[in-house]
C-alpha cells in the first residue's frame, strides 16, 4: 500500500487501541495502521520492541507517521526509529500532536494519498 | 585500567544490585513527582541485564556496555530506558578495551552529549543530567573514586530544590520543587556502584 502508515503509541494499550478504532471508523482500510501500548510486562508504559513491531505492521513505502502521548512514548519512539534499518529511518516521523486527534487527522490526510511530510503537518497544525 | 572477566561480572552485578536494592526507594521518589514506575522499570531492566550473565561478561568491556545499553533500551520502558540505555551504548562505542582516565573522560562526555540529544535536555532541568554533568567535571578534574561517588550523591540531593523543566515531573510545575529527581537518584546509585568496582584512583 502506498498511503502513509499510522502508528499509535500510548502508555495505555486501551487508549492506543481505542484511538486506532476511531481511525478505522474514519478511513476504513485505506491506511496501514498499528497501535502499541504498555510496558513489556503489560503495565502502563511504552516499549521499544512494541513500537518497532507496530512500525513493521504499518509499514508503507510512503513512510509511517507515529502519534504518541506522554514523554516516554516520544523518547521510546525516537529510539525505535533510530534502530530501524538505515533505508527506513528517514521515512518514519514522530508527530508533535495530541494522540487521538492527531491520529485521526493524520490518517484522514494519508487516506487522500498525501506524502509523509503533509500527513505530519496536518496532525501538528490542528492545534497550532 | 584493565577489567578482566571476573571484574566485568562483578561490575555488572554491582550496577544491577545498586538499582534493584533501591527499587522501592526509586518508586516512592517517582510517586511524589512522576508516574511512580521508575523503580519497577529500572529493576526490570537490570534484572534482564543480570539474566544475560555469565555470557555478558565474556564480551569485551565496550561490547558488554553496548549490550547492557541495548537491554535497558528494550526492557526498561518509560523515558529512562532510552536515556540510561543510550548512555551505556554510547559509552561502549567510545571506550577502548583497556581505557585510561583520559579515555573515560572523553567517552563519558560523548555519552552525556548523546543523553542530552535523546532527551533534548540540558543540566539544570531536574533530570539525570544534573548528576552526569557535575560528576563528569569531577572525573575530568582528576577526582578519585571517593570524590566521584560523593559528588554523585550530592548532585542527586541538589535536584531536590530544583524546578522540573523536562520529563513527567515538569507537569507539576512548582510542585516538583522539594522532591529529589528519581532519575538523578538512580544515576547516582549506578555511578556509586561503578566507582566501587573501578577504583579510578589507581588509574595510570
Amino acid at each position: 500500500m502506498s498511503n502513509v502508515g499510522i502508528v499509535i503509541v500510548s502508555h495505555s494499550p486501551k487508549i492506543a487501541e481505542g484511538a486506532a478504532d476511531m481511525v478505522r471508523q474514519m478511513v476504513g482500510d485505506a491506511v496501514p495502521l498499528a497501535w502499541t501500548g504498555g510496558d513489556v510486562d503489560g503495565g502502563l508504559g511504552t516499549n521499544v520492541a512494541g513500537i518497532l513491531e507496530a512500525i513493521e505492521t504499518a509499514w508503507s513505502s510512503a513512510g509511517v507517521a507515529i502519534l504518541v502521548d506522554l514523554g516516554g512514548a516520544e523518547t521510546n519512539s525516537e529510539m525505535a526509529v533510530e534502530m530501524l534499518p538505515e533505508d527506513r529511518r528517514a521515512r518514519v516521523l514522530v508527530c508533535n500532536a495530541p494522540v487521538v486527534e492527531g491520529a485521526v487527522i493524520a490518517a484522514t490526510e494519508s487516506s487522500g494519498g498525501s506524502p509523509l511530510a503533509a500527513v505530519k503537518r496536518s496532525a501538528e497544525e490542528f492545534y497550532a | 585500567m584493565s577489567l578482566d572477566r571476573v571484574a566485568r561480572e562483578r561490575l555488572v552485578r554491582r550496577l544491577a544490585g545498586s538499582v534493584i536494592e533501591h527499587a522501592d526507594e526509586l518508586t516512592s521518589l517517582d510517586q511524589a513527582i512522576g508516574d511512580g514506575d521508575h523503580g519497577l522499570n529500572m529493576k526490570r531492566g537490570f534484572e534482564a541485564v543480570l539474566a544475560a550473565l555469565p555470557g555478558l561478561a565474556d564480551k569485551s568491556l565496550p561490547e558488554m556496555l553496548k549490550a547492557i545499553g541495548m537491554t535497558l533500551v528494550m526492557k526498561v520502558g518509560g523515558a529512562s530506558g532510552p536515556l540510561v540505555g543510550t548512555f551505556f551504548m554510547e559509552l561502549g562505542k567510545a571506550l577502548p578495551e583497556q581505557p585510561g582516565r583520559s579515555d573515560l573522560v572523553a567517552a563519558t562526555e560523548k555519552a552525556i552529549d548523546a543523553v542530552k540529544a535523546r532527551g533534548r535536555s540540558e543540566a539544570g532541568q531536574k533530570t539525570l543530567l544534573d548528576v552526569l554533568v557535575p560528576v563528569h567535571a569531577v572525573l575530568a578534574g582528576g577526582g578519585d573514586a571517593r570524590a566521584i561517588a560523593t559528588e554523585a550523591a550530592q548532585a542527586a540531593d541538589r535536584t531536590t530544590p530544583m524546578l522540573a523543566i523536562r520529563g513527567r515531573a515538569s507537569f507539576l510545575g512548582e510542585r516538583s520543587i522539594g522532591h529529589m529527581d528519581p532519575g538523578s537518584r538512580s544515576t547516582s546509585l549506578l555511578i556509586g556502584a561503578a566507582v566501587e568496582i573501578l577504583e579510578f584512583e589507581v588509574n595510570p
